[in-house]
């Protein structure tokens, strides 16, 4: 079984963002760039199942610019068999990156794709499902387990009213949150093994993807600010300011 | 013209409150209707409440044995057909609606809106990115169907009325899949008010340091009538189960009332928290970046503050 990754690069979780001040997007430049975490987790996910013998390739996939290349080797050392660099350097929505990861299933016929639950950038929390009504498979979203057996997947979800198993025939599409696995440390000598693994280099062009956006971002503003709080000396004074509100 | 189709969210039998805040965010569109879909195998009681949720125009109750457990897979072709001559579909940010929307918008063919924080046009919405710390402005294109999610903590509920909206059964010839099954839910079973609704809510992070030691927030709870929650690393440490965390992969919330105990305050609860009425943070650590945001700070020890807290209050 093949089991192919989304393995998108973000803004690292721990920069503080800043909006520009012209409100055209947020501060990119010289700021730290990560795996999306999510994304870790499913990769790890994908190696598990594989050092258990229920996979044997692992595929990452990544979309992005020419400088992509560093982050799919860091997802090689990690583990993967190899990547898929689908070049563009446009914004890709998530619709149009489910689309472009359907073209991807047509030729490497997966059994199984993992991606994270949600990007920590844009925070749209679509693509998977989006991926998964247009390939017409099941879906298994906010996985905290995991188990493949006869063909089919197990996977309990974190939803908001407690955990939910479902059982979907494969293939099948799984987003990861975050208490599914931790992600294992990359070794040195992975990233030297890792220099000899494959990267297909796929234009984004040339997959005849629809990728025009009828959504359009038109401005980025900061939060607004609380305005500062006041300290209290002890827990009479607190009861004290919580009642002089009428929170109490 | 805009007509907005609002997904019903329920469970047991009983529709959640999350419905009625997606319901505020259609009426602030200023739409012609406003109809609420409810997909179950038992709609007719679910359907009554949210006919009486104000703005609503019509109840549409679609009821299939399939719909008991609301899986995205099976629930998605039926509101993607029940969507035409809608120019909108709303559903709660939900685990449900974040599950269940983008499946909609992909058989519809649109992108979709997550987390609408407020509506500035039939066509334009704000939402938070970067785990809200950024709010984009995003327009979609006036030919397209809007599909939505609705950030909860951003909307109030809408009010329920005495008078109720009719309700119509809708008969929808679509084949389901049957590639995906429902096993089972484990819920968590608590007399507290709800996390996502309460308009109270004590928090515990990882400075309570244990599952046992989490009984002070409960108790503590239980004494101002509030939900609890917790942050990611309690979570992770097994002091209490996933459904309580809050921040920008659990529950976004909006209480009147927050009081984060031993939470020191990463960026990814404080968007968790961020439309709170009032914060209070209760930390050891007068640093922690709790207390930038918090309206009220206390430095101190938990475990002596706490039951302070309960005699001051007590008296």
């Amino acid at each position: 079984m093949k089991i192919l990754v989304g393995y998108k690069r973000v803004v690292d979780y721990n920069v503080r963002i800043q909006v520009k001040p012209d409100g055209s997007g947020v501060v990119t430049d010289g700021v730290k760039l990560s795996a999306n975490p999510f994304d870790d987790i499913a990769l790890e996910e994908a190696l598990r199942l594989r050092e258990k013998g229920l996979a044997e390739e692992v595929v990452i996939v990544g979309i992005g610019p020419a400088d992509l290349t560093a982050h799919l080797r860091n997802g090689l050392a990690m583990g993967a068999n190899r990547a898929i660099h689908v070049q563009t350097t446009d914004a890709v929505s998530p619709l149009a990156a489910a689309r472009t990861f359907l073209k991807l299933i047509e030729k490497e016929q997966p059994s199984l794709v993992i991606l994270g639950k949600q990007a920590i950038d844009d925070d749209a929390n679509q693509t998977g499902q989006m991926l998964a009504a247009l390939w017409d498979r099941p879906q298994a979203t906010f996985a905290s387990k995991v188990e493949i057996a006869g063909g089919k997947v197990t996977v309990t979800r974190e939803v908001d009213a407690g955990l939910e198993t479902i059982e979907a025939e494969l293939p099948a599409v799984i987003t990861t949150d975050l208490r599914l696995n931790e992600p294992r440390f990359i070794k040195l000598p992975d990233i030297m093994k890792a220099k000899s693994k494959p990267i297909d280099v796929i234009e984004l062009g040339s997959l005849g993807v629809e990728v025009a956006d009828h959504i359009k971002t038109t401005h980025y503003a900061a939060p607004p600010k609380r305005s500062k709080g006041v300290m209290v000396k002890d827990a009479a004074e607190l009861v004290a300011a919580l009642k002089q509100k009428g929170l109490l | 013209m805009t007509k907005i189709l609002v997904i019903a969210e329920h469970l047991d039998g009983k529709l959640n409150g999350a419905t009625a805040r997606a319901v505020s965010a259609a009426v602030a569109t200023t739409p012609e209707s406003i109809d609420v879909i409810v997909l179950s195998d038992a709609p007719e009681a679910i359907a009554a409440e949210a006919a009486k949720i104000e703005g609503v125009s019509k109840v549409l109750t679609v009821a299939r044995a399939e719909n008991a457990h609301g899986l995205a897979a099976v629930l998605a072709p039926q509101i993607a057909k029940a969507a035409a001559g809608y120019s909108h579909v709303f559903a709660p940010s939900t685990t449900f609606g974040k599950d269940l929307a983008p499946r909609v918008a992909a058989l519809l063919g649109v992108s979709q809106v997550s987390d609408v924080m407020s509506v500035e046009g039939s066509h334009t919405f704000k939402r938070p990115i970067y785990a809200g710390n950024a709010i984009v402005t995003v327009e979609v294109d006036a030919a397209s169907t809007v599909v939505a999610t609705i950030r909860t903590a951003s909307w109030p509920a809408a009010a329920s009325t005495n008078s109720s909206a009719s309700v119509e059964a809708l008969t929808l010839d679509v084949t389901l899949p049957s590639h995906t099954r429902f096993v089972d839910l484990q819920q968590g079973k608590s007399d507290r008010p709800d996390l996502q609704g309460a308009a109270k809510v004590v928090s515990g992070g990882r400075g309570v340091g244990s599952k046992e030691n989490f009984e002070i927030i409960y108790k503590f709870a239980d004494k101002i009538g509030a939900g609890v929650g917790a942050s990611r690393a309690a979570v992770d440490a097994g002091y209490c189960p996933n459904e309580m965390q809050v921040g920008q992969t659990g529950k976004i919330i909006a209480p009147e009332l927050y009081m984060a105990i031993g939470i020191s305050g990463a960026i990814q609860h404080l968007t968790g928290i961020k439309d709170a009425g009032t914060i209070v943070a209760i930390n050891k650590d007068g640093e922690a970046p709790i207390f930038e945001i918090a309206d009220i700070g206390l430095v101190g020890d938990l475990f002596k503050i706490l039951p302070e807290l309960e005699a001051a209050i007590g008296q």
